[in-house]
């Protein structure tokens, strides 16, 4: 056949995945307390915690504060920790793209300065990619650095941009400021720096969502002075660059396991001897997890042999958000409430939050448009 | 799981046998009801259909895992023959000690209803019951049945399909699907034999469903490659329709659907024979659940990027969506397994859940 297939080749857990299992749900007994339902709470304490068990940076090199495990123990982690709604904002995007991403391109100085941080579960990192006018059209960025003695200028504005109010740093995505001459190359003087958030000229102001909650914010720059030893990379390499954590960012299992727990709510809605039609929707919905699962896990495998699946991971990531999509859709078909976000009863707030959180799912670390055009490309047909 | 060399090798020669032998005339004719005998000789010569069995029964000790593998290529190009089903009623019949054939075998039942009687006869037995749409049955040269005894379930073989009231029928990708009924036949000693472990009725059942998943899984596949092939070739408004992001996002879900398939009957094929019917019977109810829900989101889309030119008998497109919306139905169609799914997840309870799915995948 002519068409490249994707592949998801099956992968066993190894052992010592199989063994930080159990290691992990004992943590997450003890700190029951601290589990919740699809709110993304942050909690530094917990980071900490967590970074105190080495389950951050668990597969970077010792030396920059790493474990040196493999993506299959990483996997386990993350997915158990996302499957029991864990507090892990606070490290969540370092761990799982700005370290990997530093550690790609960054300066020793920068390597040593910032993993051991995030592996600890002190430093946040937030992504500074969005902005008013260049949402998926991240080469639009209209951020502009410029050179000055001892560092950059950097003036603009990035929105969309969660945990910002209490985050330590962004990588910031930018470009060099040009000579005014339209330049063809869309993706000429793209450019990323480690930008302090506490610098002078920075100012960060919420964007509540839908929900009524604070996790966005728009940050706006004027004349923010970073030094040169926070430019990450190269000057112009920012577009190889972002695409690289952008790919980190989407191989996540974090993708169709947040309304675990939803799912759960229902299978106990259901009760042990449901009808056969009751048990046909959820059957659909468990398969597609299952399968979901293997997939995410190939993709662990993959990286593990350092491959880059980006067309492996797209796949994943919109099947996956199709199918966190289609929880509440099913749920309000077998036990149909009146959603009530503060509601006593689990489910009904549970499918509150779930219904409102839905959109997001297809639209945050890529649109499905955007997925679907990866794809497409993988396909050679663009 | 790296894929061994020697599946690699397995897999290449049945895919250049197929591409070669199972061709569209090929097909064609063999849905005009014409055994295709000369397809039959060359893949029996490979050995493929009674590979599974223990060399003492004239088979190769080969995984089923690998011969799974071959029946999602034969899915792929529509191979018109009972390859699953003689793979499958060499394993009921050789574990039973009852004499197998060279020639094409089916088995029954096929359908979660049906039952079939055996019982004691003098020094034969009697056989009764109905067993509906057994594949090929008019073509093949034994049918091996699971049929209750008085004391358990019991293989039966009969040559051809015995003394059987045959009413012939075909699925819609005119595959022969007949229904055999029987009103105490008389049957030897030796056409009946105890089932060996591991074997019975509902591991049929499920070993068929498997089949079908990972036959689908293949045919949605070549679906996949002849509608993005076909894409990039019509020229439409002055450029392939290939260049349209309707098409392309149209595409990139069949791509996402198929490569779930492919992923999900992986799943139940890895759950084979490790001894655990419960596992087994949930990891193939995940992958037949799956691949079903797959096949109708992808036959929909293959047609809509082919346009009318898909809706033609001369293209053939239709040769392998006709199988999927006849497989898809096939041991237990998507709904009864998401049913079962669903059901299993039930009982254990909600708090187990993420618990029963990483244990078992």
């Amino acid at each position: 056949m002519a068409t490249p297939m994707f592949r998801f080749d099956p992968v066993d857990l190894p052992p010592e995945a199989l063994a930080m299992r159990a290691e992990v749900r004992e943590f997450i007994k003890e700190h029951q307390h601290l589990m919740g339902f699809s709110r993304g709470e942050f909690n530094r304490d917990f980071s900490r915690a967590m970074g105190k068990r080495g389950w951050i940076g668990m597969t970077w090199p010792k030396q920059y504060g790493g474990h040196e495990r493999s993506a299959f123990e990483r996997y386990v982690v993350i997915e158990e920790m996302l499957a029991a709604g864990a507090p892990l904002s606070a490290h969540y995007t370092g761990d799982r793209q700005s370290g990997p991403n530093i550690l790609r391109f960054g300066t020793e100085e920068q390597k040593q300065f910032f993993c051991p941080k995030i592996a600890a579960g002190e430093l946040t990192f937030c992504i500074g990619m969005s902005e008013p006018n260049s949402g998926s059209d991240l080469a639009g960025t209209r951020t502009r650095a410029v050179k000055v003695d001892g560092g950059y200028k950097i003036n603009g504005s990035k929105l969309w941009t969660s945990n910002a109010h209490r985050a330590d740093y962004a990588i910031l995505f930018c470009k060099m400021a040009g000579d005014g001459k339209e330049e063809p190359d869309r993706h000429a003087g793209a450019t990323q720096f480690l930008l302090d958030l506490k610098l002078p000229g920075i100012e960060i102001r919420p964007v509540l969502n839908l929900l009524g909650e604070h996790h966005f914010n728009e940050i706006f720059l004027t004349d923010v002075l970073v030094p040169d030893n926070r430019l990450l990379g190269k000057e112009g390499n920012g577009w190889n660059q972002v695409t690289s954590e952008l790919a980190f960012e989407r191989s996540a299992p974090d993708r169709f396991l947040v309304l675990f727990q939803m799912l759960r709510e229902m299978v106990r809605m259901a009760g042990l001897d449901p009808d056969r039609a009751t048990a046909a929707a959820l059957g659909k919905l468990i398969a597609q997890l299952a399968t979901l699962r293997s997939m995410s896990l190939s993709i662990a495998g993959m990286l593990h042999e350092g491959l880059q699946p980006n067309n492996e991971s797209a796949v994943v990531k919109d099947l996956g958000t199709r199918y966190e999509q289609d929880i509440p859709v099913v749920a309000r078909q077998l036990f149909p409430v009146e959603p009530e976000l503060e509601a006593v009863e689990t489910y009904v707030s549970m499918i509150a939050r779930s219904t409102m959180n839905a959109p997001r799912f297809s639209i945050q670390g890529g649109t499905r448009e955007i997925l679907r055009g990866i794809i497409a490309r993988g396909l050679g047909l663009r | 799981m790296a894929i061994r060399d020697e599946t690699r090798m397995l897999l290449e020669s049945m895919t250049r046998l197929f591409e070669d032998k199972s061709t569209k005339q090929v097909i064609d004719r063999a849905e005009t009801g014409v055994f295709a005998d000369e397809l039959w000789q060359t893949v029996a010569e490979t050995g493929v259909p009674l590979a599974a069995l223990p060399e003492s029964a004239g088979g190769a000790d080969a995984e089923w895992s690998d011969l799974f593998a071959v029946l999602r290529v034969a899915g792929r190009y529509s191979v018109p023959l009972p390859l699953a089903e003689t793979m499958l009623a060499g394993w009921v019949a050789a574990n039973a000690g009852l004499e197998l054939s060279d020639g094409p075998m089916t088995v029954g039942p096929v359908r979660g209803a049906d039952r079939l009687s055996v019982t004691r006869d003098g020094n034969g037995w009697k056989l009764s019951g109905k067993a509906g749409r057994v594949p090929y049955a008019s073509h093949v040269a034994k049918t091996v049945l699971i049929a209750d005894g008085p004391d358990g379930e019991m293989a039966v073989a009969l040559e051809g399909t015995g003394e059987a009231v045959v009413t012939a029928g075909k699925n819609i990708a005119n595959e022969a699907r007949d229904t055999l009924a029987f009103s105490g036949v008389r049957l030897s000693a030796d056409a009946v034999g105890p089932l060996g472990k591991g074997v019975s009725r509902g591991a049929l059942y499920r070993r068929g469903a498997l089949a079908r998943a990972v036959m689908i899984s293949g045919a949605l596949e070549r679906a996949m490659d002849l509608a993005v092939t076909y894409a990039q070739e019509r020229v439409q408004f002055g450029r392939p329709i290939s260049k349209f992001q309707a098409v392309q996002q149209n595409l990139a879900v069949l791509a996402g659907q198929t490569a779930a398939a492919v992923a999900a009957a992986n799943l139940g094929i890895e759950a084979l024979g490790k001894g655990d019917a419960e596992r087994e019977t949930f990891l193939i109810a995940i992958a037949k659940t799956r691949v079903g829900e797959a096949a109708t989101l992808a036959c929909e889309i293959a047609h809509q990027v082919h346009g009318a030119i898909g809706f033609t008998k001369e293209y053939a497109l239709q040769l392998s969506t006709r199988r999927l919306w006849s497989w898809r139905e096939e041991f237990g169609a998507d709904p009864e397994w998401a049913a079962r799914v669903g059901s299993a997840a039930c009982a254990n309870g909600a708090d187990g859940l993420w618990e029963m799915l990483t244990a078992v995948t």
